[in-house]
């Protein structure tokens, strides 16, 4: 039993899989699996980066219309500076309003919630302000090797997936194994505790806003690559469905405990259950409504979990 | 540990048939045994003192008693009747209350909406009968002699109004049991006569009383009788009045207790800490002080005299109007506890499980977290010095865990302390700013906080002490510092002062409180 609630996730996960092979032959085709994982690698690369906020006591929900604002951007920009000056300007632009969220968090010491919320609505002006409500697209969309972040491979492996991967284990070591990491986690989990250790918890509140927008960079880079072109709203929802993701993997929104091991299970999962539905032949809007029912799921084991656990320890 | 204390007023057992009877508890939980058979009893209006070290069982007798916890073996039987209790809420109709130890009021309703939660007062239509409610309330605050009213709002009460309240509560239904679990853990000496008087109002009603504390003092001064648990056992039952502190001790802890002797250090350097004219806001005024190395200064006062706010501010958490703060001869002024941390400060803060750990983290994690730069190296972690300063304070403090990884939020007062004093010994601080060092600790792990402070300031440690128990700064202060009202009001030697000054220097009167006859 304590290793079903321990690694719940992981036994949901597979069950899932059994039971959409049943459904689908091509369910666990190695060509779907890829292409599974690659479509949830965009999530996933933003989700590492939410998942440090998490842990950190916050939220970020601005994510979403971040990566409208920095794929529009990259793309906007690809055949009017060059990829290069395109894919610097973008990574710095994005970092300034992760670290206007981080300011705002960190030192003024604003509610995340209601900041970032803002901040969705601010972002998603902004880039209609910048596109003028037009569509962008790369218009040599073979001749350039920016097409490498979302349609490249190597080793056999597509570039998003290996950006997915990489991403995710260096966090992960950052967050478990330096000090920085350490530190976090203990804002996360009482910030007066951590300022009466001497900690620098408005630097560190702002810091995991900057590894935040950086991952939605990073995730730009691959959706602006991967379609050459990006509508206005491209991003929209994501922000719902990265949480979902680490919801689902077991991260507590309240932070202090989480990991990013379990972000990646957790999208992993979400990535499935939505290709599975399509298999099986359902509208893809259905996913939205299923997604719905997993978080309530999700949420409700780990708290039912957690009051069994309260129940058993004496004191 | 004041050793004049213990025989001032000692009442002898009342002879009655008990209003409550337990018998035979036994609680397990999943591999371990809370309750091993445990028999107690309560007689009416008689204080019925319960001791024992942290984890030793009081808190799961008790809540086996209010309904909280189902016992898997014995019985409760309260005026000649088996019970079983379901739930708090049965219990209290049924007539056991237990005054919590954590409070568990709601800070935004008034004092009236606060004892009646959960049973307003209904007028048809299932609406709050307003009148009645204030009617009510007036009663009960009017029994406890309280001043404050029924429309104030609980989040704007001083921390003994508070209780008030909390035990007001309990008056809701005509209790005939009430249980009071560290009821003075928060209070200071001049706020005790007050609980004092109602407690024994309550017993001349006929109310049975169990009294939990780690307070001798308290506990010899009120109880009629004395029940000892160890380890989940029963080891007996005393009358107060035939009894020693020392017998009782040995009944807790299974030895004679080496009560803190140890002599207070006597060598003192130069000034390691020296605050000229700090001033904050609103909060204190004109405060001046030093404390030597090898010394340990106390500072005593009420809550809200300023005395951890001093400390906050000497730590860089609180930005001072005037005044400079200056440690090993420098003007310091830190703006954040970062900078007072890295110049060589520790603060053990009053609210350890707010202030001062991360529940949630194991043990060594929150051991090593105000010195990561000497367990990492380019930022990274090493596992192997992180457990090496664990174990070497782990061992040092004799603290009682399980293993590193054990969340400290699981771990009893007492070691959870030794955790923070640990965390900040690791620091290797010049000054150690202890505020509290020993609030809610059981005797045995007092005494050895006690010694460990002066064998700290034996080895060169300057050290502030902050405390509301005047045996504590006795016992350990070679210098005393009183606060009252945001203001230094005297210096004392720490050997020479009498207490009757003490009273009269934290209370701003001119002659001695009450209170000197209960601490002492």
């Amino acid at each position: 039993m304590s290793f079903l609630s321990a690694q719940g996730i992981l036994v949901f996960f597979l069950l899932g899989m059994v039971v959409f092979s049943f459904f689908s032959e091509q369910f666990l085709s190695q060509s779907n699996i890829m292409t599974v994982v690659r479509q949830a690698s965009i999530i996933g690369i933003i989700a590492v980066g939410v998942t440090v906020v998490i842990i950190g006591g916050n939220l970020d929900l601005s994510v979403g219309s971040l990566l409208s604002f920095s794929t529009v951007l990259v793309v906007d920009l690809h055949d009017k500076i060059g990829p290069v000056n395109a894919i610097l300007l973008m990574f710095a632009l994005t970092l300034l309003i992760g670290a206007v969220n981080g300011f705002l968090i960190g030192f003024m010491r604003l509610n995340s919630l209601i900041v970032t919320l803002a901040m969705l609505s601010a972002i998603q002006g902004l880039v209609l302000i910048y596109s003028g409500g037009q569509n962008v697209d790369i218009a040599n969309q073979q001749g350039t090797w920016f097409a490498f972040f979302g349609r490249g491979y190597v080793a056999g492996i597509a570039v998003p997936i290996l950006l997915f991967g990489l991403l995710a284990i260096v966090v992960q070591v950052v967050m478990s194994y330096t000090g920085y990491g350490r530190r976090i986690f203990a804002v996360g989990g009482n910030p007066m505790a951590a300022v009466y250790s001497g900690i620098r918890k408005n630097w560190c509140v702002f810091s995991t806003y900057l590894i935040s927008a950086f991952c939605v960079a990073c995730a730009a880079l691959v959706l602006g690559s991967r379609v050459m072109g990006s509508q206005n709203n491209v991003g929209q929802g994501y922000e719902l469905l990265v949480l979902a993701g680490i919801i689902l993997g077991g991260t507590s929104l309240l932070g202090g405990a989480g990991s990013i091991w379990k972000t990646v299970i957790g999208v992993l999962i979400l990535g499935f259950i939505q290709n599975g539905l399509l298999l099986m032949g359902y509208p893809y809007y259905i996913q939205w409504i299923v997604t719905w029912v997993i978080i309530i799921l999700a949420v409700w084991l780990d708290l039912a979990n957690k009051r069994k656990r309260l129940l058993t320890t004496h004191s | 540990m004041n050793p004049s204390q213990g025989n001032a007023v000692q009442r002898p057992p009342i002879d009655a048939e008990p209003v409550l009877r337990l018998a035979g508890i036994t609680k397990r939980f999943p591999g371990v045994v809370a309750l091993n058979s445990v028999d107690f009893d309560v007689r009416p209006g008689e204080v019925h003192a319960l001791l024992g070290e942290n984890g030793a069982g009081k808190s799961t007798l008790m809540k086996v008693l209010a309904g909280k916890h189902k016992a898997n073996e014995g019985k409760i039987i309260l005026g000649g009747e088996e019970m079983e209790f379901e739930n708090p809420k049965h219990a209290k109709r049924a007539g056991v209350v237990l005054i919590h130890q954590e409070q568990s009021l709601v800070p935004e309703m008034t004092v009236a909406e606060n004892i009646f939660l959960g049973s307003l007062p209904k007028k048809w239509g299932n609406r709050v009968d307003w009148r009645k409610l204030r009617e009510d309330t007036n009663k009960i605050l009017e029994t406890l002699k309280c001043s404050f009213q029924h429309d104030d709002l609980v989040g704007s009460l001083s921390i003994a109004k508070k209780q008030m309240v909390e035990i007001a509560r309990a008056l809701v239904f005509t209790p005939r049991v009430v249980v009071f679990d560290e009821p003075t853990a928060s209070l200071t000496d001049h706020e005790k006569p007050v609980l004092y008087d109602v407690i024994h109002s309550l017993c001349d009603q006929g109310v049975g009383i169990v009294y939990i504390s780690h307070r001798m003092d308290e506990i010899f001064h009120l109880s009629h009788r004395i029940s000892v648990l160890r380890d989940g056992e029963y080891t007996g039952t005393v009358n107060t009045c035939a009894t020693s502190e020392d017998e009782v001790t040995r009944m807790m802890i299974g030895r004679s207790l080496e009560l803190d002797h140890a002599s207070k250090p006597s060598e003192f350097g130069d000034n390691m800490l020296e605050i000229r004219n700090l001033s904050v806001k609103r909060v204190f005024e004109d405060v001046s002080f030093n404390v030597r190395k090898g010394e340990i200064v106390g500072m005593y006062g009420l809550v809200g005299a300023g005395r951890s706010e001093v400390a906050e501010t000497i730590f860089g958490l609180r930005t001072p109007v005037a005044g400079d703060v200056v440690l090993d001869g420098e003007v310091v002024n830190f703006r954040h506890s970062h900078d007072a941390v890295a110049a060589g400060i520790a603060l053990v803060p009053e609210d350890r499980k707010d202030q001062g750990l991360i529940l949630g983290m194991n043990c060594r994690d929150n051991m090593t977290l105000a010195g990561l730069g000497t367990v990492s190296s380019m930022g990274f972690m090493k596992g192997s010095a992180e457990r090496t300063v664990y174990d070497k304070y782990q061992q040092a403090m004799k603290i009682k865990t399980p293993g590193w990884r054990q969340k400290v939020g699981n771990l009893s007062g007492g070691n959870q302390q030794k955790i923070v004093i640990g965390k900040w010994l690791h620091t290797h601080p010049k000054l150690l700013i202890l505020d509290e060092p020993t609030r809610g600790i059981d005797v045995g792990s007092k005494a050895e906080i006690h010694a460990l402070v002066k064998d700290l300031a034996k080895s060169g440690y300057a050290v502030l002490v902050i405390s509301s128990e005047m045996p504590e700064v006795l016992g350990l202060s070679n210098r005393i510092i009183a606060m009252y009202d945001g203001r230094v009001t005297a210096e004392f030697d720490g050997d020479s002062v009498s207490e009757d000054e003490l009273v009269q220097a934290i209370t701003g009167m001119g002659k001695p409180s009450p209170t000197a006859a209960v601490t002492g």
